[in-house]
């Protein structure tokens, strides 16, 4: 299945605006045909299941049938809005009476035939080989701590995919665009979350743990799958440092870092445009002189 | 046809709720019902008195009693038909107490039911047939499966009644997990002193024929009449040869890891379990022996001073009757690899309790010296994480494994003494030590020798610089915890013995999800099955602890020397039979029976019939429901009983 | 609906009166779990009347037929559980045949939902009380549509 319903969600089209050019780039390049759902909506993310359950379901539902409608899967790169579009997924095929509520309060008929991923799911299953014969120049000088964060992998019985406690989807990819995995034991910690964005705290306890093992293992830049952990990592990541003795750490998008691999030009992929300056090792890794 | 209708009071338990006066009009107005009356308590001696006479005077030849549920009563209102001169089969009971009385609050309705319940009863009853049942010899020999302390246990016990009894073990020796202890709780005796006398008298003992390195290949038969095939499994060296004198295994140039230490630790492809192994032989596992890989070698033959290798060996198949089945299979701990949040089982120096206590023992991979798998060193901190695998929904493991609380006292107070200097907390979440000097065990542990129990679960085990950190909760303080630990110990859970599903399909048992093998009753019948002539006894029906064991096993053994006793037994004639005369045999039926209870005769045209044997028949109707021609008849619940019971609902 | 010729002196209410449904319980499990709905006294609906059989295998699709077709309300069958018969495996042929019925019964000109199976284990009484009283407010809201 190579053609999806692309689902953008709100940090794509802003803040992470790096992370959409080099998803559209890589997925041309290995075939895939993404085209953005026509009149999507916002998924709900975290406050809206802490307001009111049912509204959650019906915002997200809404996009899910508008894909029905396509008659496609769904792709959604930031794992929040995937893990969401799951969830309600997984609630409303098991609950018949709550398909029934969404029907009946917000005239929204959901009948549950899509398949929903997200971007790292989508690409990680693709047939290695397909993979390998994009690649012109390896990404052998980098080492990188792959960062799955919390959203992609948990719960396991709603995301159903990779493994929760110990996911190696990203670890492998890495590896097959020729980068040296540092192993982390902190690869599913949370990153502080959306309590980043109001909370210097969390960042710098928990943000900073990331790095300071990361850095301590030997990494020279982490490499992630989701906007928030991007957020946390990088645009603050003077905040994450504060009051440990840690170097300035490039993080990379996963889909970066495959357009490196696949001959992309950085600008294209949008890494310029990083708050760490991940330029250095950019150009050392693609062998133009800095 | 002449029925007579009982209906009991049973005091208040019925008559408050069923108006059992009209339950008897109702009934006197049945097809058949000659004589009807209600009666206090019908179980009672006086009115089973009352219900023979009844049945002597008015002549009666079917009878109805409406009172509690026929699982409570049936067998005595048989004995009542019998004594009275009645075929005890032509009885039915209906259940207007458990499943009618007591279960509704209105009274109209609740009589309605009754009449329907008693109507219900009259037609079934109408249809049956008197039935014998029948009588068969008993083969005085009992069979014990598994070589643990519970089989062993109830081996002895048994041969001291004089029943021969033979003992399959499919490991090399016996002992069981029993054997790989270092102490008992709370005694804290050496494991092995206290179980090597007893397994030196299996042995010898004259009534017992030991079978190690054996396994149960195939059941046929039933109580009394058992013919068992048991795989007497090649090992290679002859165990009659085998004076056990360890030099095969001294010089064998195999690198394998040790089964006995469960994985840790270096073994050799020949080998004797541990020094107290009863018989004290050596075994060779082919798949790490040198010759059986690359045709190379054959030190052990070589050396042998017995001449007892032999390479040639061949599994043996022997057929032997028995009266009876004990199965004392054991279990096997929970694979701690499940939990992704302990390392997923990467981490060298996090380790099962069972494997502790290997490193424990003076026999195991580190002669009793406690070292860190990883790099050897001495530990100075260790954490013992209780619950691994039991009361833990998310791993389907809900139960609690019964022994994991007082096996980590005791490995605690056991680590304080080979390390008085270390540092040991222990996460629990209750402390369960139900048991003669438990309660103080566990206490001793906290105030004698200083171990910390913080009360909380452990969410996660990861490394940081070669150190293993413990990351949990103290609930008593309402604070999370962190301890930098060099070894973990997993109390891991209780589970079904590997195979267990297998054997208990070969007895023809039932088990629940876990594996564990199904009681008869878990409060009065807890060391029998529901299949007759099959027992069982220790953690092979739920985890329990050597105590419990062993009074489970002595007590499987009194019902087994009892179930010998007698020369004859009455099997069931509630089974099927085949009407000859109209099958066609299309042996469908012989498909789907669970007992392989049907074979195929032939006719002396040289057709071929199936034709069921009513000794192994259980009486589980599959057969009848699947023979198309529907020529098969199941005694007690034929179709005409069956619908005749719906036609008295619905026809009224 | 005839009840036939047994009602004295109080004729019960017409919409009072508990629909009449036909339950085959297994010998094993599911009747020894009513039975314990029993002892630890949970209330139900009293129109279920039982039928032992000696496993859910012995069940012919000819027996909830005819319950239905003679005029039951509603056919309830409950055994082991799949996985833990008695008998080893005649619930799972049971089952078989029962769900191949279940998709019979409107050609003969029945509600499927008048019709359900269920799996209840010896001591899960309260399960079989539940089961009981949803059954039995399906069948209620069965004959409402029909009248």
């Amino acid at each position: 299945m190579s053609k999806f319903a692309y689902y953008p969600g709100c940090t794509l089209e802003q803040l992470a605006q790096e992370y959409d050019e080099s998803a559209r780039l890589v997925g041309k390049f290995l075939g895939l045909e993404f085209t953005e759902l026509p009149d999507w909506s916002c998924c709900g993310a975290t406050p809206s299941h802490h307001k009111n359950y049912l509204l959650s379901l019906a915002l997200a539902a809404r996009n899910l049938i508008l894909t029905e409608e396509q008659g496609l899967d769904l792709v959604a790169p930031c794992p929040a809005c995937s893990n969401r579009f799951k969830t309600a997924h997984h609630d409303l095929i098991s609950d018949f009476d709550l398909l029934k509520k969404l029907r009946q309060k917000f005239d929204l008929n959901y009948r549950g035939e899509i398949g929903i991923f997200s971007l790292l799911e989508v690409i990680s299953n693709l047939p290695f080989d397909l993979i390998r014969e994009k690649i012109v120049r390896p990404l052998d000088r980098l080492r990188v701590v792959p960062y799955y964060g919390c959203f992609l992998v948990r719960p396991p019985e709603v995301t159903q995919f990779d493994d929760p406690e110990n996911p190696t989807s990203l670890d492998n990819l890495m590896e097959l665009i020729g980068a040296q995995v540092v192993p982390s034991e902190y690869k599913t910690e949370c990153c502080g979350g959306v309590l980043g964005i109001t909370n210097n705290q969390v960042i710098s306890k928990l943000s900073g743990d990331i790095l300071e093992t990361a850095q301590k293992a030997g990494a020279q830049a982490i490499v992630v799958a989701c906007p928030l952990c991007h957020q946390n990592l990088d645009l603050k990541q003077d905040v994450a440092r504060s009051g440990r003795n840690l170097k300035p750490m490039p993080v990379f998008y996963f889909t970066q870092l495959m357009g490196l691999a696949f001959g992309i030009n950085p600008k294209d992929l949008g890494i310029p445009k990083h708050t760490v300056n991940p330029m250095r090792l950019t150009n050392s890794l693609i062998g133009v002189r800095s | 046809m002449r029925i007579g209708l009982f209906v009991c009071h049973c005091g208040n338990n019925i008559a408050s709720t069923v108006d059992v006066k009209k339950v008897v009009q109702a009934g006197l107005k049945l097809p058949y019902v000659v004589f009807a009356t209600d009666v206090d308590y019908v179980c009672s001696a006086p009115s089973q008195k009352n219900i023979e006479e009844a049945i002597q005077e008015k002549n009666l030849n079917r009878v109805v009693i409406a009172a509690c549920s026929p699982h409570v009563h049936e067998e005595t209102f048989r004995r009542v038909l019998k004594r009275a001169g009645l075929n005890p089969y032509l009885l039915q009971v209906a259940n207007i107490r458990e499943q009618c009385s007591w279960i509704h609050d209105n009274v109209i309705f609740a009589t309605i039911k009754a009449i329907d319940l008693v109507k219900m009863a009259v037609a079934k009853v109408s249809h049956h047939e008197p039935l014998v049942a029948p009588k068969v010899g008993v083969e005085k020999r009992a069979l014990v499966i598994g070589g643990g302390i519970a089989g062993i246990q109830a081996a002895l016990d048994i041969a001291e009644g004089n029943i021969p009894v033979t003992l399959v073990e499919r490991e090399p020796t016996i002992g069981g997990a029993m054997a790989k202890l270092d102490k008992a709780f709370p005694t804290l005796d050496c494991a092995a002193c206290i179980l090597t006398p007893k397994m030196a008298e299996v042995n010898q003992h004259e009534n017992i024929e030991l079978m190690v390195y054996s396994e149960i290949e195939d059941v046929k038969g039933y109580v009394g009449n058992f013919e068992v095939k048991i795989r007497k499994k090649a090992s290679y060296v002859d165990y009659e040869k085998c004076v056990g004198c360890g030099i095969c295994e001294q010089k064998c140039p195999s690198k394998a890891s040790s089964k006995f230490n469960l994985g840790r630790g270096d073994g050799k492809a020949i080998y004797i379990s541990f020094p107290q192994a009863v018989p004290k032989v050596a075994t060779i596992s082919p798949k790490h022996c040198i010759y059986f890989q690359r045709q190379k070698c054959r030190v052990c033959e070589k050396l042998c001073p017995a001449d007892a290798v032999d390479f040639k060996m061949q599994d043996e198949i022997v057929t032997e009757r028995f009266g009876a089945i004990v199965t004392a299979t054991g279990y096997s701990l929970f694979d701690y690899s499940q939990y992704g949040e302990y390392g997923g089982g990467r981490y060298p120096d996090v380790m099962s309790g069972l494997q502790y206590e290997r490193f424990l023992s003076p026999t195991g991979p580190s002669k009793g010296e406690i070292k860190r798998p990883s790099d050897g060193k001495k530990p100075e901190t260790i954490v013992f994480v209780a619950c691994v695998g039991s009361r833990d929904e998310a791993k389907g493991r809900p139960y609690c494994s019964a022994v994991c609380c007082m096996y980590t006292a005791k490995q605690a107070i056991l680590t304080k003494e080979h390390l008085p200097e270390s540092q040991i907390y222990v996460f629990y979440i209750d402390i369960r030590a139900t048991g003669k000097l438990y309660e103080e065990f566990v206490r001793r542990a906290q105030e004698e020798y200083g171990v910390q129990y913080v009360r909380g679960r452990v969410s996660k085990i990861y490394t940081d610089n070669g150190k293993l950190k413990v990351r949990g909760a103290d609930t008593l303080l309402g604070e999370p915890v962190e301890v930098d630990a060099d070894l973990v110990v997993l109390a891991t859970g209780f589970g079904a013995s590997k195979g267990a599903s297998t054997l208990a399909k070969k007895l023809g048992i039932s088990h629940d999800s876990y594996g564990f093998f199904t009681e008869s009753h878990p409060k009065l019948k807890p060391v029998e099955t529901n299949t007759r002539g099959v027992f069982l006894a220790g953690a092979c029906q739920s985890p329990k602890d050597i105590p419990a064991t062993v009074a489970q096993a002595s007590g499987v053994a009194s019902k087994v020397l009892g179930a010998l006793s007698k020369d004859q037994i009455e099997t069931s004639p509630l089974v099927a039979a085949v009407d000859a005369r109209r099958c066609i045999g299309c042996f469908q039926c012989l498909g789907v029976c669970p007992y392989k209870a049907i074979e195929e005769v032939a006719l002396n045209n040289g057709a071929k019939i199936a034709e069921i044997i009513p000794t192994l028949c259980q009486g589980c109707g599959l057969c009848v429901a699947t023979c198309n021609p529907g020529v098969i008849s199941l005694n007690g619940f034929t179709d005409n009983q069956l619908i005749s019971e719906v036609e008295a609902i619905v026809k009224g | 609906m005839s009840r036939g010729n047994l009602e004295p002196e109080k004729e019960p209410v017409k919409n009072g009166t508990p629909p009449k449904i036909i339950a085959f319980l297994c010998n094993w499990c599911s009747y020894v779990g009513a039975d314990m709905a029993g002892t630890t006294r949970l209330k139900q609906p009293e129109g279920v009347e039982v039928i032992l059989v000696p496993c859910t295998g012995r069940m012919d699709p000819l027996f909830p037929m005819k319950a239905l077709v003679e005029g039951a309300e509603g056919v309830l069958v409950s055994g082991c559980h799949p996985g833990e018969c008695h008998h080893q495996d005649g619930n799972l042929y049971a089952r078989r045949r029962l769900e191949v019925l279940k998709g019979f019964l409107p050609f003969m000109g029945f509600e499927e939902e008048r019709f359900s199976y269920t799996w209840i284990s010896a001591s899960e009484g309260k399960k079989w009380q539940q089961v009981v009283t949803k059954f039995t407010e399906r069948i209620k809201s069965l004959n409402g549509k029909k009248d």
